[in-house]
């Protein structure tokens, strides 16, 4: 029991004691116990009832609204900009330009399947990755043995920057699928790999040894206590993986491809279509942000259920 | 709860499977020892030569001062550890890792988190338990450790009290031969500890399996133990080993006030090393504190 349960009873003993007279107390966990359930559902109802005193900053509408004041402030100043002429809109081209290169693209049907092409490489990649990437770090997090013949490889190959990758692929695997997904794979490899095999090292060895006590081992010891300890940390993991996932769609992309949104940045570079350049980037912000809201809610059921 | 326990266990039964339900077994310490490496190559031995024999249904207290083996001790009966010198036999048989022959009350709950406590007392159920017999069983310990209303909560909702209570259930659910348990009420407030006593003395009237409690408190161990063995160092030899060997009198539950109880806690206390402070200064054993009414 926490002291704040007995905090009542010990003020009662304090006065007691004072007045002289002899105190008992009889030790009720449940009684505690149930007091304080009544305390939590206590403080929701008055949660419930200055809800229209909470701070600003825990409104829902408030959150929303707060995010969007600079992308918005942004768009004014893009506009601004443009229709003052305070840049050539050879160099800048104005939110319109961009919009109508977007409508001429949706027309030509390449916008849908460039961001298609670019969302599919990103998901086959990321699940590659992420799945070599939970085995991995299982392994090095779990076994000493595994630990001692990969770690030290494996570090020395997330060393390697993105880029480096790129022409052995390409020369390996030519310009096909098979290279970019590659190249998105071992981006999502590493976040995974790393905050696994670490949270599995960390994993509470009391707890381990309560279950090997009550006859786990092996994978149901593994299913049962530690994955359970280490899902908050391998959806964070999957979550910046995700966002890997997106960067190195762009290098694979940029470099040799025929679709996709890294080809219509690369693409719209030679020919100086700045306006597409805009709306690559933009959609590619959205995009990116979309997916990781996704992996959000999930790791936010996720840290509610296992932790 | 029905109890089978007069059925001995057959001699030389090697698994927990061809075990009868509910059956105690025995547990034989044989000259036990145990030595950790340390820095340097050296060694430090924590026990030696520990022979204990406890009988089947026996309840068998194990006290010493912290940091004398005790829990080494247990933990080496458990598989959790295993000695390096001698070895420990249950009901006759070399105990092996994590020996499902017993099961182990551990000082902190140990308790998963995102488990309720049914789901964590369902934990301990022994391997190849039908499921409608595993949630019969997990419902009647809840009911037993008295958390029936709190079945749903995870232990982060319960107190710290419930928490170790849904901790002995989950050993008693591997319905265990030996029941070890390693200061199971030493992180408890005092009158908890009471309460849990009781709980513990009512739990093994149910269904009297063998017994170990490590403690490091005096008066649980005379409440609740059949013997108590104190383990302590001799001077100038490393690692503890069996100082005192007391069978406590009468039958539980016993009065936590009474005269001979006294008499073998202030033997005990000073097998501790801990003085008799009336003795020491000759006074008489007399009281003067007068009883109310005043």
């Amino acid at each position: 029991m926490s002291p704040n349960d007995n905090l009542t009873t010990s003020e009662q003993v304090r006065q007691a004691s004072a007045a002289g007279l002899p105190v008992a107390v009889e030790p009720r966990p449940e009684v505690a116990a149930r007091s304080r359930a009544a305390d939590k559902a206590a403080d929701k109802a008055v949660g419930r009832a200055a809800a229209g005193r909470r701070p600003l900053t825990r409104r829902t509408w408030f959150v929303i609204v707060g995010g969007a004041i600079l992308p918005v402030i942004a768009l004014v100043v893009w506009q601004l900009v443009t229709t003052l002429e305070l840049v050539p809109v050879s160099q800048l081209p104005s939110p319109a330009m961009v919009w109508e290169a977007a409508v001429d693209l949706v027309q030509r049907g390449q916008l849908g399947q460039f961001t298609a092409i670019s969302t599919q490489r990103v998901l086959i990649g990321f699940s590659i990755g992420a799945i070599l990437g939970l085995l991995f770090g299982a392994i090095v997090g779990l076994s000493r043995l595994g630990d001692i013949l990969l770690a030290p490889s494996l570090g020395a190959i997330r060393a390697v920057p993105s880029l480096a990758w790129v022409p052995l692929l390409i020369i390996w695997l030519k310009y096909g699928e098979e290279s970019k997904i590659t190249l998105i794979a071992i981006g999502a490899f590493f976040p995974v790999y790393t905050t696994v095999s670490a949270a599995l090292r960390h994993v509470d060895r009391q707890l381990v040894e309560a279950g090997r006590a009550f006859g786990l081992n092996g994978a149901r010891l593994f299913t049962t206590v530690q994955l359970p300890a280490v899902l908050p940390s391998v959806v964070s993991g999957l979550r910046l993986a995700l966002a890997q996932a997106w960067l190195f769609l762009v290098a694979a992309e940029l470099l040799g491809a025929s679709m996709g949104l890294g080809f219509l940045l690369s693409d719209s570079q030679n020919n100086g279509r700045l306006d597409r350049i805009f709306l690559a980037i933009v959609l590619l912000a959205l995009l990116g942000k979309l997916t990781d809201s996704l992996v959000g809610l999930f790791e936010r059921w996720v840290n509610k259920r296992w932790s | 709860m029905p109890s089978t326990s007069t059925a001995p266990a057959p001699a030389g039964s090697t698994s927990a499977v061809s075990r009868p339900a509910d059956a105690p077994c025995a547990v034989e310490f044989a000259s036990v020892g145990r030595s950790f490496p340390s820095e340097r190559g050296a060694s430090r031995t924590v026990l030696r030569d520990v022979s204990i024999s406890v009988k089947p249904g026996e309840v068998v207290a194990i006290l010493g001062t912290s940091g004398c083996g005790k829990s080494t001790l247990l933990r080496i009966a458990g598989g959790l550890d295993a000695a390096s010198a001698g070895r420990v036999l249950i009901d006759g048989s070399p105990v092996t890792d994590f020996d499902s022959r017993t099961a182990v009350g551990f000082q902190e709950p140990r308790l998963l988190p995102w488990r309720s406590v049914t789901e964590n007392v369902a934990l301990g159920l022994p391997r190849g338990t039908s499921k409608a017999d595993g949630a019969a069983r997990v419902a009647r310990l809840i009911d037993l450790v008295g958390l029936g209303d709190f079945a749903g909560h995870r232990p982060r909702e319960i107190s710290g009290g419930m928490a170790q209570r849904a901790s002995l259930a989950r050993a008693l659910a591997r319905n265990p031969g030996v029941l070890l348990l390693d200061e199971p009420f030493g992180a408890l407030d005092a009158l908890t500890r009471l309460k849990m006593q009781d709980l513990l003395l009512d739990v093994h009237a149910a269904a009297p399996t063998t017994v170990l409690l490590v403690t490091h408190d005096v008066d649980e161990a005379l409440q609740l133990a059949d013997r108590i063995i104190l383990l302590g160092r001799q001077d100038g030899v490393d690692g503890s080993t069996i100082a005192q060997e007391i069978v406590v009198p009468g039958t539980r539950p016993r009065d936590r006030g009474s005269a001979e109880l006294a008499e073998l806690r202030a033997r005990l206390l000073d097998g501790l090393g801990i003085d008799r402070h009336g003795q020491a200064r000759g006074i008489e054993s007399t009281t003067a504190i007068p009883h109310f009414p005043y």
